[in-house]
């Protein structure tokens, strides 16, 4: 059997500020080139979970964490990780576009810039694949010194994609990435997951159940920072296990 | 009808002490303007002194405060810039920070006077500099240091978080952050702060009195070593000490002085006012 | 993928997280040194407070510990015949002070208050500006006018001569309005809507809502520009020294002790160490004046910066 590349043991996180458990035991795998997809309602953990990945905890959440994370078998919590480097394998695109002021070549390159690469080429060639895959070269080859705050609220969904991919990162995490977007670029995102699954491992927490059903691969519920039941989603959204996640996903409760 | 007539009475008093706040203001500045203005020449401004002080120009008191200003800026920004990134960045409520914030509320209240004590026992006497422009711009850049500190702060402080999320997300450190996500897009304000500090620097008698300045000085200074003249003190020696000092000297000294602080004022003002115009974010 | 281009990537990763790694390690140098400098500058304030006190103590403690208690407080300052009394120009300070005050709260709430809730924006555009410039004015040229121009006024108006401790009270007045102005306002600013709203809802007059329900929400916030106005008033120098008269006594108890000429701390301080040899008695105790003004403001401050920590605490339900 395929060794999880990121695998969550036992994983506890309590606000400080609050006292709130906002996870309790969780365990988890995840294994390359799925779209793992964790739902359920507000408040059950999810954003939180996603945030210990790549330890913007650190940064976000103050609150007491135990438990265990590997990623490739090694505990991203130990003392001495590079966590700049973990960021950089472990991308993250977050529910608002938030374009960085400046170009849009200035956002693809600015990670790989400040990971030490300076070859004008390498960059450029960065910039071109990253968009490619989020599926945004097209619309944008001709203006890439212009500014990102032009670009419609789909398009900079996709560049924040595209400028976590210029990393070149083994998994990209999506928090809620379509939540303010129109249809038509939720459905453009949506397919681009596919495609990028390819290359990447995808961890995503949904807009919807019906977002999740079309997307996931594999997936997960959550509720009141307990993992409730992980699954096939063909299974889970029509024959689920757990009496929870059918009055979830039927919508008795949301 | 008794309450709108307490209505009309009360906005009337508080009109009227509006209007009395305000009118020697506007009483001020004509004055000096309008009485000062004879004086100004050509001569006034780039000539020395003469006739023991009572003709000539002032350019030495011009070029001695525009020094001193420089001076300060020197003391005082790379320490009040560091600090103030230390503050918005590193500090998050740690006792620390609150020892370090309260030390900057105290720096702020402290009388000017006693920063001219501070600076006279600790660089003049102690440091062995003498009365000296080193001397003089130490003692003015520690006083300035307050105001650049807060408004550079709140400058930094007003960068959005979302940028400081995303580029650390992208694998940028927290340095790396700072430098190119954070700083740049809070120099307007740190600029307007230091701005705003050099022109209250440069109105200050008290922390010069007894570290820098001089009155009669038949040189120019020639080094940081050297005492300089200065506008303030200019000002405040020849209205009280010199017997028959011509008063439209004394008003153009008064409004040379006011027009050296007012356009570096003015200057911060516009910058901030079109740094808000220019934000892209 | 074909085996060669995914050979390819293996290779170009691995070069790619390679390369980077020399300047990386620099770079991590680098960076802990920066880290360490920017933290050593936010400590700097914190020591420079210090060196303050300190170097005040060096030249000032033979002032508290060389001279008697009652000697130092009593009502004579005549330096030159070795008599330190620092009374008078406490009470000097303080009678200055408390004029100004007088002067300035009213006035300044006031114009707060104008500002704040009658004022049309056309009005706040050039107001508020104006107020700016006068924080801007040098304290010597606000002496220098008062001397030259408010002085001979006061004189004229009956007082023995324009220079007293009232003239030092109105140009101390006009130092202090910005301050207490832009606090104020803050403190009305931060009222919520609704308070003024409910109050005109159930048929307040525009007067009524302000006196009785802004006013006393935002009371502390005033109260800290009153406190931060009188620190500003204690510190002045150079414009106390030109009006009030350096007259080092305590003028008569009377209707007109304002019209009396005194003499600041402050001013004593400027006027006379020119005029003193380094190391003398009169040199320490005129350092020892400037420790009680260190302390006095620091007292102000503390209290003020308490005041709004109390503030903050309530208005967030007590969580800080």
């Amino acid at each position: 059997m395929q060794q999880p590349i990121i695998s969550v043991q036992n994983a506890h996180f309590t606000y400080s500020t609050d006292g709130l458990e906002a996870l309790k035991n969780v365990s988890l795998e995840i294994y390359r080139h799925e779209i793992f997809v964790l739902f359920g309602p507000a408040r059950s953990g999810k954003s939180t979970l996603l945030r210990l990945f790549n330890r913007l905890s650190d940064l976000l959440e103050k609150g007491d964490y135990k438990g265990t994370i590997l990623f490739n078998g090694r505990d991203i919590f130990e003392r001495g990780t590079d966590v700049a480097d973990l960021r950089r394998r472990i991308g993250m695109v977050f529910a608002i576009p938030t374009p960085l002021p400046g170009s849009i070549r200035d956002n693809l390159t600015f990670g790989s810039r400040m990971a030490g690469i300076r070859d004008k080429s390498e960059l450029d060639e960065r910039v071109e694949r990253s968009l490619r895959h989020a599926a945004l070269w097209d619309e944008v080859k001709d203006r890439l010194d212009e500014s990102a705050s032009a670009l419609s609220g789909g398009q900079k969904q996709r560049l924040c994609i595209a400028r976590s991919l210029a990393l070149e990162p083994e998994v990209l995490i999506l928090d809620n990435p379509t939540s303010g977007l129109d249809p038509l670029s939720t459905s453009m995102v949506e397919e681009t997951l596919h495609a990028l699954k390819l290359r990447y491992t995808i961890i995503m927490v949904p807009h919807s159940v019906q977002q999740a059903a079309r997307v996931a691969t594999r997936a997960a519920f959550m509720l009141n920072g307990e993992v409730i039941e992980v699954g096939d989603p063909g299974e889970m959204f029509v024959n689920p296990k757990d009496q929870r996640t059918e009055d979830y996903v039927t919508g008795r409760f949301g | 009808m008794k309450r709108q007539h307490t209505q009309k009475l009360a906005v009337g008093l508080i009109t009227a002490a509006a209007a009395l706040v305000v009118i020697p203001i506007i009483l001020v500045i004509v004055m000096i303007f309008v009485k000062g203005i004879t004086a100004i020449s050509w001569e006034f401004l780039t000539a020395k002194p003469s006739h023991g002080m009572k003709a000539g120009g002032i350019m030495p008191a011009i070029l001695g405060t525009l020094i001193l200003t420089l001076g300060t800026a020197i003391a005082c920004i790379p320490l009040a810039i560091g600090a103030a990134i230390y503050l918005a960045e590193y500090s998050s409520d740690s006792r620390l920070a609150r020892w370090v914030r309260l030390a900057m509320v105290n720096l702020a209240g402290i009388p000017s006077i006693v920063y001219g004590l501070f600076g006279l026992g600790a660089f003049v006497l102690f440091l062995n500099l003498g009365t000296s422009i080193l001397a003089g711009s130490l003692t003015l850049g520690i006083m300035t240091l307050p105001v650049v500190i807060s408004t550079a702060e709140e400058a930094i402080r007003a960068v959005p978080q979302e940028f400081r999320i995303v580029s650390q997300s992208l694998g940028a450190t927290r340095w790396q952050t700072i430098r190119h996500q954070v700083l740049p897009h809070a120099v307007p304000g740190i600029m307007t702060g230091i701005i705003l500090g050099l022109s209250r620097a440069a109105g200050e008698t008290a922390p010069i009195l007894f570290t820098v300045a001089a009155f009669y000085l038949p040189n120019l200074p020639r080094s940081a070593s050297d005492q300089t003249m200065a506008l303030p003190y200019h000002l405040y020696v020849i209205s009280t000490q010199v017997p028959a000092m011509p008063l439209a000297v004394q008003y153009g000294t008064a409004l040379v002085l006011l027009l050296v602080v007012l356009s570096l004022t003015l200057t911060a003002t516009v910058i901030r006012a079109r740094m808000r115009r220019r934000r892209d974010w | 993928m074909s085996l060669s281009q995914i050979a390819r990537k293996q290779y170009l990763d691995v070069k790619a997280r390679a390369r980077p790694t020399a300047r990386w390690l620099l770079g991590n140098w680098m960076e802990l040194i920066i880290e360490t400098l920017i933290r050593l500058a936010g400590l700097s304030t914190t020591v420079i407070v210090g060196l303050i006190f300190f170097f005040l103590l060096r030249e000032g403690l033979p002032t508290f510990l060389d001279i008697p208690l009652r000697a130092l407080f009593s009502s004579r300052w005549y330096p030159t015949q070795g008599l330190y009394g620092l009374w008078p120009l406490i009470v000097g300070s303080l009678l200055v002070t408390a004029g100004a005050v007088l002067i300035a709260v009213p006035l300044g709430l006031t114009t707060a208050i104008y500002l704040g809730e009658i004022a049309p924006p056309w009005q706040k555009e050039i107001l508020k500006p104006l107020i700016e410039m006068l924080a801007g004015i040098p304290s010597i040229v606000l002496g220098f006018l008062g001397w030259v121009a408010l002085a001979p006024i006061i004189q004229d108006l009956g007082a023995p001569t324009g220079l007293t401790a009232f003239s030092g009270s109105v140009i101390l007045a006009y130092m202090a309005l910005p301050t207490i102005i832009s606090i104020s306002e803050d403190a009305l600013y931060a009222v919520p809507k609704d308070y003024r709203d409910a109050a005109l809802a159930i048929g307040a007059t525009q007067w009524q809502t302000i006196w009785r329900v802004v006013f006393p929400a935002a009371r502390s916030g005033l109260v800290m520009a009153v406190m931060l106005g009188i620190g500003r008033a204690i510190g002045e120098t150079m414009a106390v020294m030109l009006v009030t008269g350096n007259a080092a006594h305590i003028p008569a108890f009377g209707t007109d002790m304002l019209f009396q000429p005194v003499r600041t701390m402050t001013a004593t301080i400027a006027a006379e160490m020119g005029e003193v040899s380094q190391g003398s008695m009169h040199y320490s105790v005129l350092f020892g004046i400037g420790i009680l003004l260190f302390l006095t403001t620091f007292a102000i401050n503390f209290l003020a910066g308490r005041l709004v920590g109390q503030q903050v605490a309530r208005r967030r339900g007590g969580r800080l």
